[in-house]
């Protein structure tokens, strides 16, 4: 008797939850999207602010990666997707009924480092850190090195490189970068989402950022470029970076905000900030893009669509600056603003 | 004879299987057949579809692909040498130091140096190295192992650098690090299935073996050891297969450079560790590549097991022969 009793709850809980289920379906939308990691804790704090907000709406952000997001985009297994690589022209062209590209926030790349007694402030030149990740600087009392930074001590101690061993957009906007300061480095590896690097056994490499973070912090002498969101999380050492004017600039969202106010923002909103102008700039900046359709399912998928954009440009960049991304510009948040309007 | 021949007309005790003893005999067997035929056909239809995916790359490179030494996606470069290498010299690092304790432990588990409860508990720990995910073994590595053994290794290669195993210097993540936690990931296994096999030792050998004046040690090195030894090379030739197909603790560990050096302490490149972190981002242009790395990955595994099971079939048939 007892034990029908319990099957009955479990039957009558079932049956409930079962309800409960068919009716969150009906009034519910669920939106799903994939793509980029960089933005990832940004965008999934965006959703489940906007969810809370909007209670018949869901999102679903999966970070499979930029490369991943815009294959599931023009597959069109999902209802949006983002990059940090943008898409290429001929990969807008394989969309059905057209995309829209917005940059939605924004980040920098940071060189950290890993040197015993942790000295603050490394300054390396512009045409410094090319070399050490061209494998040309091999030692940390390079000349070249102790000549930009008089008040430290460094040691005599090999440069071991730590890149990232998966295809990134994290390295596409560092290796764009550093082919646009560096002709040898344009000549050499060049740019793209992964790169050959240097045959060298003190190049390592390590998967994802927090990978690369890990390596740097557990590697004395170990120098890595990672997202400024991660840095700041971990801890590491970041060092100061000679912009094009040729002062030294700390990473920060002051900083980086400075570097993306120079950028020219064309009618298709796909800009690169490879070296920007500027004292205030710091080197290694970029937008990030979310990828929408021009024709979506129904209009009321595209009005929620639009309405998480419109959070994002408003209440999401307040969130930015405290979770190590930069807010877009004024500018930038009006080009989008207007922009959206094509998504229907 | 003539006892025979009266069970056989005996009602009682047998007759002719009835028909739902038939039909049972016919449909387990037909079961039985449909699931072995089952398993063969999944691994032809995975080396189909690798195979087949892998075509315009095969294609494309040929066998120069095996022989290569760069990846290089841009300039469309393709060459996979180091992965093969790295995944053949961190494999034999790892069944060398795992191999080695492995049967160790297998022999102290089993050969009653241990009161019946503390080895139970022991086995219990080992097997539950087992249940670890290969991420945390990854982290482990990165920031207990390698700073373990940053100095020893700093030692080494200033020492003895001229040995080719030493000649540089770590610097972090590297062959002998992987290769450690590597041999730490399948050692239960190996000790699991070597203590099984010298379970099997019937308990007459051994006392056979003390009997004629055999002292413990003798009896388990020239006695237990070659009697089980069939099953404790199955067990290294499936805890090689693991570290063979073990991707994401390497792919954290092993510095994924591509590097051919016989030091212990230069980073190096699996093939597992390559197809993991180059597919969730792989291009249509570069499936086909990938795929024809699978392959050569499943090829080895194949020929592993394969000649793995020749060696053990040889030597037990050695064994019963009497030599």
């Amino acid at each position: 008797m007892k034990k029908l009793g319990f099957i009955s709850l479990v039957l009558v809980v079932l049956v409930n939850l079962y309800s409960i289920n068919l009716a969150s379906a009906d009034e519910k939308l669920r939106l799903t999207g994939s793509g980029a990691s960089f933005p990832f804790p940004l965008y999934s704090a965006w959703f489940k602010n906007f969810s809370k907000v909007n209670k018949n709406a869901n999102i679903d952000y999966q970070a499979k990666g930029s490369g991943a997001g815009v294959l599931d985009f023009i597959n069109r297994t999902v209802d949006f997707a983002a990059s940090d690589a943008a898409m290429k022209p001929e990969e807008i062209a394989k969309v059905q009924g057209g995309a829209v590209l917005l940059p939605m926030t924004a980040g920098e790349i940071v060189i950290a480092y890993n040197l015993p007694g942790n000295p603050k402030g490394l300054k390396l030149p512009r045409d410094v850190y090319p070399d050490i990740f061209l494998g040309k600087i091999t030692k940390w009392n390079d000349p070249r090195i102790q000549s930009a930074n008089p008040g430290l001590k460094l040691p005599d101690l090999p440069i071991t490189v730590v890149r990232r061993a998966d295809s990134s957009g994290t390295t596409f906007v560092f290796t764009n970068h550093l082919s646009a300061i560096s002709p040898e480095w344009k000549k050499g590896p060049g740019a793209g989402t992964t790169v050959n690097w240097p045959g060298s056994d003190k190049f390592v490499a390590a998967p994802k950022n927090d990978g690369v973070t890990a390596t740097v912090k557990q590697t004395p002498g170990a120098i890595g470029y990672i997202e400024y969101a991660y840095a700041i999380g971990a801890k590491v050492e970041m060092a100061e970076l000679q912009n094009k004017t040729g002062k030294f600039v700390k990473p920060s969202a002051e900083s980086g905000a400075a570097a993306l106010a120079t950028a020219q923002l064309p009618e298709n909103l796909i800009a690169w900030v490879l070296d920007p102008e500027g004292e205030k700039a710091y080197p290694i900046a970029t937008f990030t893009w979310m990828l929408f359709y021009q024709q979506n399912a129904t209009p009321e998928k595209a009005k929620i669509l639009r309405d998480v954009i419109e959070y994002g440009l408003t209440e999401g960049q307040k969130l930015s600056p405290k979770m190590g991304y930069i807010p877009l510009p004024d500018n930038v948040v009006s080009a989008v603003r207007a922009a959206s309007k094509k998504i229907q | 004879m003539k006892v025979f021949e009266e069970a056989l007309t005996g009602e009682e005790i047998s007759g002719p299987p009835s028909k739902s003893d038939y039909l049972m005999d016919r449909s387990f067997r037909g079961i039985a057949m449909l699931c072995a035929w089952f398993i063969i056909g999944v691994v032809g239809l995975l080396l189909w579809e690798i195979g087949y995916k892998a075509i315009p790359a095969i294609r494309e490179y040929h066998i120069g692909f095996l022989t290569g030494i760069t990846w290089d996606v841009n300039k469309q470069v393709f060459g996979i040498l180091p992965e093969i290498w790295g995944t053949l010299y961190s494999s034999f690092l790892a069944l060398a130091i795992g191999g080695f304790f492995g049967v160790s432990m297998a022999i102290f588990l089993t050969q009653d140096f241990l009161p019946a409860r503390l080895a139970l508990l022991f086995r219990t720990i080992v097997d539950l190295l087992a249940a670890i995910p290969s991420v945390v073994y990854g982290f482990w590595g990165i920031f207990v192992v390698i700073p373990f053994i940053r100095p020893v290794a700093d030692w080494l290669n200033a020492e003895f650098g001229w040995i080719p195993f030493f000649s540089t210097t770590l610097s972090g993540p590297g062959m002998l690090p992987a290769s450690l936690v590597l041999a730490i990931m399948i050692l239960p296994t190996i000790a699991a299935v070597s203590q099984d096999a010298l379970r099997q030792v019937p308990y007459r050998i051994k006392e056979a073996a003390f009997g004629l004046g055999a002292t413990r040690w003798e009896a388990i090195l020239k006695v237990i050891l070659p009697t089980a030894s069939a099953g404790i090379f199955g067990a290294l030739v499936l805890g090689f297969g693991r570290a063979l197909g073990e991707t994401m603790a390497l792919a954290m560990l092993v510095g994924n450079s591509n590097q051919l050096s016989l030091s212990l302490f230069s980073p190096g490149n699996t093939l597992a560790a390559l197809l993991a972190l180059n597919f969730p981002e792989a291009g249509e242009r570069e499936i086909p590549i990938l795929m024809y790395a699978a392959l050569v990955l499943l090829l080895i595994t194949l020929a592993v097991n394969m000649i793995g099971t020749a060696i053990m079939s040889l030597s037990s048939r050695q064994m019963r022969s009497g030599k």
